[in-house]
């Protein structure tokens, strides 16, 4: 039965838990987390691989029971209503799980039909998707390439019209280009009012997404818009660059005024102690007179996503 | 520069069946220098590499890798070369130890080198103390360290990386590319793909593969001035954009 009181959240979670393993050898891989996606919501799970993403969402998606923790979707409870969530939910794992022996046409009907449903019936949700697929209507799943089976998976997760999906990593692997693109195909989902609840490793892709968690060790170490996130950074960040770039590293690190550093494409992002009074002039001066850097540039920045997660990690320990 | 070569290609092609894989390539990588090798899914860059690790003959062109002919001694590369996937191959129920031992062996180090061999790189890697542990045990960030010292624990004058920090923590990606730098400086050839263009900013050079062909190759900072962008993530836009064909 729909409890009214989660009714508006598309996913509401308390406190889940969930180890693996026997005594010495248990593994807790998600750690009392909550979460609340509103509905029409694109959210986002940002972590590395090892995180508990995938046992997350194997657990929002119904396929695994937590050891504790409530948890609704679209109302239902995920342990006593598994079946009426089954219905309503779109679930597209990490790992490629359709049917390599069929075509990619025969893959739709079949999840389609599963569903009750019919390709005619949905077909604008997928058209734009699709489409890019119809020149290899007959060709069988185990065939098509990366790109092409990311494309089919989606669509068959959203064949049935589901209100609210989980996609499991779908850009693992994927370059920068085809990465942008699919983000744009889940860009042009919402305008149908679903709701979508997405895990990647890719921390720049997280500004793609109305909200995130962060997510390390079982743990979220963060949550907000990508903006709220962004400056919840309470630390002084200097971009710092000479002609030397591996000697720069092993050098910052012996400026008492450091508290770590780290390289950042190509420049360093240097954390100042927070009792440091450094300025960036400070520190090139530093740099150029103490250790004869040549080319120096310092100057404050602005931190990424990574930089953030990088702060929030270094607060757990 | 001349000698220096460690790998050296000329038209190097791959075809399958009437399908181009790999398109007249030509290009040259020096010794201690970190060679980033970039493109999109499907624009043949795996082709590429497992033909310069010895894996696959070339249907034309030539190519020499650490001074040994890819058609007629494939065996002699494969020797002479270390590689590291991003699934890391060691195996997580031996000892780390164990894993040294094997992976030694099977690269042909001679049996009296092995446990010196093995204490030094423990040693510099400041990992001594975990000799005797499973590897299964260890923090992902370790496993990778140890599963990149055992790739060159057979003094290989280059050592292919293929998407070495796919999926990994940002500060774990980080220390990686430290030891990248620190191999490098030591004189190990690095080629590596990476679909983190921070990474390749890090690169000495770096190519970048359109369809099969090499379509730019300079220093990250070169390139940049050339198209007139400020990072590499906008130059792999521009340039994958050109794409013809997808994965």
């Amino acid at each position: 039965m729909r409890q009214d009181d989660y009714a508006k959240y598309a996913v509401f979670a308390d406190s889940l838990e969930k180890s693996f393993g026997k005594k010495e050898d248990k593994v807790v891989a998600v750690k009392g987390v909550s979460l609340r996606v509103e509905k029409g919501e694109l959210y986002g799970i940002i972590g590395p691989d090892g995180a508990g993403k995938t046992t997350l969402f194997r657990i929002l998606a119904t396929l695994m029971l937590p050891d504790s923790g409530t948890a609704y979707v679209d109302g239902f409870d995920i342990s006593g209503d598994y079946r009426l969530i089954r219905d309503r939910l779109g679930y597209m794992p990490g790992k490629f799980s359709l049917y390599p022996d069929l075509t990619v046409k025969e893959n739709l009907e079949f999840f389609a039909s599963v569903f009750g449903t019919t390709i005619k019936e949905n077909y604008h949700l997928i058209k734009d998707i699709y489409e890019r697929l119809e020149p290899f209507e007959k060709r069988k799943a185990s065939k098509l390439s990366g790109g092409m089976k990311q494309k089919l998976a989606l669509c068959c997760a959203l064949i049935h019209f589901p209100d609210i999906l989980f996609l499991d990593e779908p850009t693992t692997g994927v370059d920068p280009s085809s990465r942008r693109e699919f983000w744009d195909m889940l860009s042009s989902i919402r305008k149908y009012g679903i709701s979508v609840v997405v895990s990647t490793a890719y921390m720049d892709e997280a500004s793609r997404c109305d909200r995130i968690s962060m997510m390390s060790q079982g743990r979220f170490i963060g949550t907000g818009t990508p903006a709220e996130i962004i400056d919840s950074f309470d630390r002084r960040l200097i971009a710092v660059s000479s002609d030397e770039m591996f000697r720069l590293l092993r050098d910052l690190r012996d400026i008492s005024d450091v508290d770590y550093c780290y390289t950042f494409g190509d420049v360093h992002h240097v954390v100042l102690r927070e009792d440091s009074l450094a300025s960036p002039d400070n520190l090139s001066a530093v740099l150029v007179d103490k250790f004869k850097h040549e080319n120096v540039a310092a100057a404050y920045c602005k931190p990424t996503m990574e930089d953030c997660f990088m702060l929030y990690e270094s607060k757990l320990v | 520069m001349a000698d220096d070569k460690v790998i050296e290609v000329r038209n190097l092609t791959k075809k399958f069946g009437d399908f181009t894989a790999v398109d007249h390539v030509s290009f040259d990588v020096f010794q201690g220098e970190i060679f980033g090798f970039l493109g999109a899914n499907g624009a043949g860059k795996t082709t590429a590499m497992r033909m310069l690790c010895g894996l696959s003959i070339p249907t034309s062109g030539e190519g020499k890798v650490a001074g040994y002919d890819v058609y007629r001694q494939a065996e002699d590369i494969k020797r002479n070369i270390g590689y590291m996937s991003q699934r890391f191959s060691l195996y997580e129920d031996l000892r780390v130890y164990d894993n040294m031992k094997l992976f030694a062996g099977i690269y042909g180090v001679p049996r009296k080198e092995i446990p010196a061999r093995i204490d030094e790189m423990l040693q510099r890697l400041g990992l001594s103390e975990i000799k005797y542990k499973m590897v299964g045990e260890l923090p992902l960030g370790w496993k990778q360290r140890l599963a990149f010292s055992v790739a060159i624990l057979h003094r290989p004058r280059v050592i292919f990386l293929d998407e070495p920090t796919g999926g990994v923590d940002p500060s774990t990606r980080r220390q990686f590319w430290e030891m990248i730098y620190e191999a490098a400086d030591g004189g190990i050839t690095i080629f590596v793909t990476t679909h983190y263009m921070d990474e390749a900013e890090y690169c000495n050079r770096v190519s970048m593969m359109v369809d099969g062909k090499i379509v730019a190759l300079d220093s990250p900072k070169n390139l940049k001035a050339g198209y007139g962008l400020s990072s590499m993530s906008q130059v792999f836009d521009l340039i994958a954009r050109g794409a013809l064909r997808s994965e």
